[in-house]
């Protein structure tokens, strides 16, 4: 094997391993950090652990919303089959209103109530986040031209 | 009337782009002189015809013409003069036509400075006059923003309050200059490859420059802006769009580090061929994940699928073609120099290895999602935690890299005297860390390495400008980039690791204490602007007893659109923001106010600032070198 030949059978040698652990990194990176959309008939349907992080999107059901002590508010986020009450403490964003779509981030307590660290609502009246307007037409109660 | 002209100067505009890429290819041949000049007038008469077109578009928005559908659908007659010229390219038909007028601007610069000689810069003509025309037709046939609407309305819709703001009315240009940028590389990587590549490194390397340093001043434009406007305190979201913008910039990095080497000791010579393909593919890929509508956010304006489908086709033929291509011809090439083990090339070389591992794990980040969703339906976002674990530790180490880079000769290093003369940085290093662990509590490991890194990157950059007087422009050039990077490691570190933040109810009179500010809530009152109304808060920032400054922070609602966008109020020392957003009306005067305290934030911009000045210094070394080249070919000649 000659000189030339030996180094790119090094280098190639070294894209593989450099390849490998890059690999490595993402897939467990992936594993750790996925977070999984829900519905309000996905956690009735299926049972979800407590505990476990997801974005659950819905509307804020009509007269839910209750402010608690300081920043703490209380309301259900529903698909219009069913309905999971949301604690959230911190500042909801301009739009949030009762009948909008909204999506959050966070996990469900031991009681089934969704503990929310973030509410996402977009600055827009006429938006709806596209993971709510598809489970809303898969419970039946979507309405073109918004709701 | 306007709109027709604007129509019918981008058919215009489509013609030359076909004439351009026929000539263009064709005068690749050496004796194809003629062809060459009519592909050089062709690229004129393209960017006369395309800014005509966008030039006709402006003043349809500004005279609010609405029988342009474009311009009453994203418009409107009370919108200050800036967001009308802004509302432009504040949409999808209009960005596309910036796209096309930006594209059109760097062929005319090509066949303008004719860099590499004739027949390399009228393949590259060719190859430019190719991509021109599809995105032509692209606006043609799917994207009109000359589109008539009939009968014709009393006002317009608006635009989207959220681009209403200076910051976002810079922003796309200056991305679109970036991405677009690249196409010139992209053009000429082509060109190389079909009529032999020495010299085209040297050809497009300006063109490499300006992209990078667009692509940085539009990133950071895109962060500063998302820092103030959304209301989070955050700077970087790790949001899809902003990836979109993130990965050709990595990869436009790799290109100008692995150019170099090439250039210089002719080293990498096809990697660097793949690496000027690659990075106008990240460019296409960022436009079709942005214009799509696969992706949702404020960038997403429609989600026509005939739109993304066009897109990928288009973006299918170009990175397809490109790399047949490369495939084809690359094995003809010379192989690139040798260099040992311990040498400048080594360094750029790991460069590049670690820059296009991040660059992977923020692809298969964004792209992770969209790909499982269409193969299963399940919907999951990859969060910032992802990027925290994969992208932040591979682009850590590059940082510790970087210092050592200059420091080795070309060919063959000497690996003990870099490490010798690297010996103060590391002294600024160390000081730094030690100083962050012992004034700053809580203790925080991660802060005092990061800060480590920084002087690490700084006192390496000092030195090299110390030890190169009267060096050429470019060794410069380099270290000013590098001590870029390091102020903006500074800011990250202290707008994530000390910032301290308070999400609270305030009725008015009562005060509250957030790090070494005292703030008192004053109430809210309604103001009236230009075309909102805003519900302003007083917050009083106090000193003692006495009120130092008031800040007015706001939650506009934008009657014409209907959309209601926080206006925060930040003030900044210089090396620390107190930042404040209104929140919600809680009844009985009460508001939710969100305080964040975030120590360098200003550094994360200003760093940016400091890199793109550090490309702007090398791109004049290298037009003033270029000058003095052709001035003393000149004098030979005569």
């Amino acid at each position: 094997m000659n000189a030339k030949k030996k180094r790119r059978l090094a280098f190639a040698a070294a894209l593989v391993a450099v390849g490998a652990v890059l690999a490595v990194i993402v897939v467990y990176g992936l594993g750790q950090n996925t977070m999984y959309f829900r519905s309000p008939t996905d956690i009735a349907e299926h049972r979800i652990q407590p505990g476990v992080s997801i974005r659950l999107g819905g509307l804020v059901q009509q007269g839910s919303v209750a402010h608690g002590k300081g920043a703490e508010v209380r309301f259900a986020i529903t698909d219009g089959k069913s309905t999971v009450p949301v604690n959230f403490s911190g500042v909801l964003p301009a739009l949030f209103r009762e009948g909008q779509g909204v999506v959050t981030t966070g996990a469900l307590n031991e009681t089934g109530t969704f503990v929310a660290n973030e509410v996402l609502a977009k600055h827009d009246e006429k938006y709806m986040p596209p993971e709510v307007v598809d489970s809303l037409k898969r419970s039946g109660h979507w309405k073109e031209g918004g709701v | 009337m306007t709109g027709e002209l604007g129509q019918i100067a981008v058919c215009f505009a489509l013609a030359l782009s076909l004439v351009m890429s026929g000539a263009g290819l064709w005068g690749a041949r050496a004796d194809q002189a003629a062809s060459r000049s009519i592909a050089n007038g062709a690229a004129m008469g393209m960017l006369v015809f395309t800014a005509l077109a966008f030039g006709v578009l402006t003043y349809a928005f500004i005279v609010s013409d609405f029988s342009v559908a474009l311009v009453s659908s994203h418009s409107h007659t009370t919108k200050p003069l800036i967001y009308k010229i802004s509302g432009v390219w504040g949409n999808h038909e209009g960005s596309m036509l910036l796209w096309v007028l930006v594209l059109a601007i760097y062929a005319a610069l090509v066949a303008a400075l004719q860099r590499g000689g004739d027949r390399l810069t009228s393949a590259a003509l060719g190859v430019q006059g190719l991509m021109a025309a599809a995105f032509f037709l692209f606006l043609l046939f799917t994207s009109n923003p000359f589109a008539r609407l009939d009968p014709m309305p009393f006002e317009g819709n608006g635009l989207t309050p959220l681009l209403q703001d200076i910051g976002l009315a810079l922003h796309p240009p200056m991305l679109y200059a970036g991405y677009v940028g690249l196409s010139a590389s992209f053009s000429y990587a082509a060109a190389a490859l079909m009529v032999g590549e020495e010299g085209w490194v040297r050809a497009a390397r300006p063109f490499m420059l300006m992209a990078w340093i667009a692509l940085t001043a539009g990133i950071a434009l895109g962060s500063w802006w998302a820092y103030y406007e959304l209301g989070w305190g955050g700077f970087w979201f790790w949001d899809p769009v902003e990836n979109a913008s993130l990965m050709p910039w990595l990869i436009a990095t790799a290109l100008l580090h692995s150019a170099l080497a090439t250039e210089r000791s002719g080293a990498f010579r096809t990697w660097t061929l793949l690496l000027a393909i690659g990075g106008f593919s990240m460019s296409l890929i960022g436009t079709f994940l942005v214009r799509s509508g696969l992706t949702s956010s404020v960038h997403a304006f429609a989600s026509d699928p005939t739109r993304g489908f066009f897109i990928m086709v288009l973006i299918a033929l170009a990175i397809g073609g490109a790399l047949a291509l490369f495939a084809w011809r690359a094995p003809t090439l010379k192989g690139g120099a040798a260099f040992e083990p311990v040498s400048r090339e080594t360094t750029l070389l790991l460069n590049n290895v670690f820059l296009i591992a991040s660059c992977a794990c923020v692809f298969v980040g964004t792209l992770y999602p969209l790909v499982l969703e269409a193969f299963n339906g399940t919907k999951i976002s990859v969060g910032p935690p992802y990027y925290m674990l994969t992208f932040s530790p591979i682009f850590f180490a590059l940082l510790l890299l970087v210092p050592l880079g200059p420091k080795l000769g070309w060919k063959r290093g000497d690996l003990k005297a870099a490490w010798r003369s690297l010996y103060p940085a590391l002294g600024l290093a160390a000081v730094a860390a030690i100083a962050v662990l012992a004034l700053i509590t809580p203790r925080g490991l991660t802060a005092a390495l990061a800060f480590a890194v920084a002087g690490w990157l700084i006192g390496a950059s000092i030195l090299d400008v110390r030890s190169r007087k009267g060096a050429r422009a470019s060794a410069f050039a380099a270290a000013l980039a590098h001590a870029g990077l390091g102020v903006t490691l500074l800011g990250v570190t202290g707008a994530t690791a000390w910032r301290s933040e308070a999400l609270t109810v305030m009725a008015p009179g009562e005060i509250i204490t957030v790090g070494p500010y005292r703030l008192r809530f004053d109430g809210v009152t309604e103001v009236k602007g230009p075309n909102y109304v805003a519900d302003q808060a007083r917050i009083a920032l106090m000193d003692g007893d006495r009120v130092k400054t008031m800040l007015r922070p706001e939650q506009r609602f934008y009657t014409a659109e209907g959309q209601s966008v926080a206006d925060t109020a930040i003030r900044t020392t210089g090396l620390r923001d107190l930042y404040l957003a209104l929140g919600d009306n809680r009844g009985n005067g009460r508001y939710a106010i969100r305080v964040y305290v975030s120590p360098l934030a200003p550094l994360i911009w200003l760093g940016a600032l400091v890199m793109a000045l550090g490309g702007m210094l090398s791109l004049w070394g290298r037009v003033r070198v270029g000058a003095r080249a052709s001035a003393s070919e000149t004098v030979a000649a005569e």
